[in-house]
């Protein structure tokens, strides 16, 4: 039986400086394992409550499809795109003080030869209205092994300073 | 202090054939909770994946409760005697099973399930199976068609520090 640990950060977090960051990546990805997870903890200089970054996975530019269902506090709503991978939601500057979105990215199998699903939970509660709890189902129908993710906010804005950016490696046996 | 290894793979399948079950027995009671990833694609029917624990095949021990959207509307709902715990589709799409206090003998056993296929549906389940048994054996599988050639498997058990 197996007993190693699989659960392991690959480089180091990525913590945005005073003057924000427009967006946030991981280069050079090793394929030594066989799944992601990208956890993020992201607040936006965009002027709304919510604001939304985009996924884009080896710079690559189409062949993206994404489902997401959401819930808004009243109500419920389902959407497709096929813009990027997953949409990750944030919280905007008009959003309460110091209030930073949770999202957690799940992508198996990485580095295989399939095409590349993920698994997207983001919530940007901030005890306020127009929050967001969003589940996502995202699909990149290219079979390259993933090396590069890159984080870039949907409205032009800016990640700003304490977001954060982890990314996991899991190996299986 | 050193950290003990708190994410550890227990086994791993690889369909080298289409299939309609799996199963990973002999689960250790070693962790808290257990985590199934699954990503593959369906051979010509779309399905529900469903999952029997400890081979219990009753299916009035199992029940579900789900929310999901297709795109168009998202909606919420229910199946009293129904395994589901996920969703098997033709197009690549991804289930993602965590099984909480697997290991104890005293409480019924919940599962909370992310099923992702992009194009098709997202949704998210919370099963319960009415059993106290401690879970060493999970069996996953569909009712029409197969899950296909290369479909993966995994599973994970997440130890208490």
């Amino acid at each position: 039986m197996a007993t190693a640990n699989t659960f392991v950060q690959i480089g180091s977090t990525v913590t945005v400086g005073s003057g924000g960051a427009a967006n946030i990546s991981f280069s050079s990805i090793p394929a030594t394992y066989t799944d992601l997870v990208l956890i993020i903890s992201g607040r936006s200089d965009y002027a709304a409550t919510i604001s939304r970054a985009k996924m884009q996975i080896n710079a690559i530019t189409t062949n993206y499809s994404n489902t997401m269902a959401y819930g808004d506090g009243s109500s419920v709503s389902s959407t497709t795109n096929t813009d990027y991978i997953t949409y990750i939601y944030s919280v905007g500057s008009t959003a309460t003080a110091s209030t930073f979105s949770n999202s957690n990215i799940y992508i198996p199998n990485y580095a295989g030869s399939n095409y590349k699903s993920v698994s997207v939970d983001s919530v940007t509660e901030n005890n306020a209205t127009a929050a967001y709890a969003v589940i996502e189902a995202g699909l990149l129908s290219n079979t390259a092994a993933i090396s590069s993710l890159t984080i870039t906010d949907a409205n032009s804005g800016n990640f700003v300073q304490y977001s954060t950016a982890s990314l996991y490696g899991i190996l299986k046996y | 202090m050193a950290a003990g290894a708190t994410y550890v793979s227990i086994a791993s399948q690889t369909l080298s054939s289409a299939a309609s079950t799996i199963t990973f027995s002999s689960i250790p009671a070693t962790y808290t909770d257990l985590i199934i990833v699954q990503q593959g694609t369906a051979v010509t029917t779309a399905a529900a994946m469903q999952m029997e624990l400890n081979s219990d095949t009753t299916a009035g021990n199992y029940s579900c409760t789900f929310m999901y959207g297709d795109g168009t509307s998202a909606a919420s709902g229910r199946y009293t005697g129904d395994k589901m715990v996920g969703r098997n589709y033709i197009q690549q799409q991804n289930n993602i099973i965590q099984i909480m206090n697997y290991s104890n003998a005293t409480t019924y056993k919940t599962t909370l399930s992310r099923s992702n296929a992009a194009g098709n549906l997202v949704g998210t389940i919370v099963s319960l199976w009415r059993n106290t048994a401690a879970i060493t054996n999970v069996r996953l599988f569909v009712g029409a068609g197969n899950f296909d050639t290369g479909t993966t498997f995994s599973l994970y058990g997440i130890a208490a520090a």
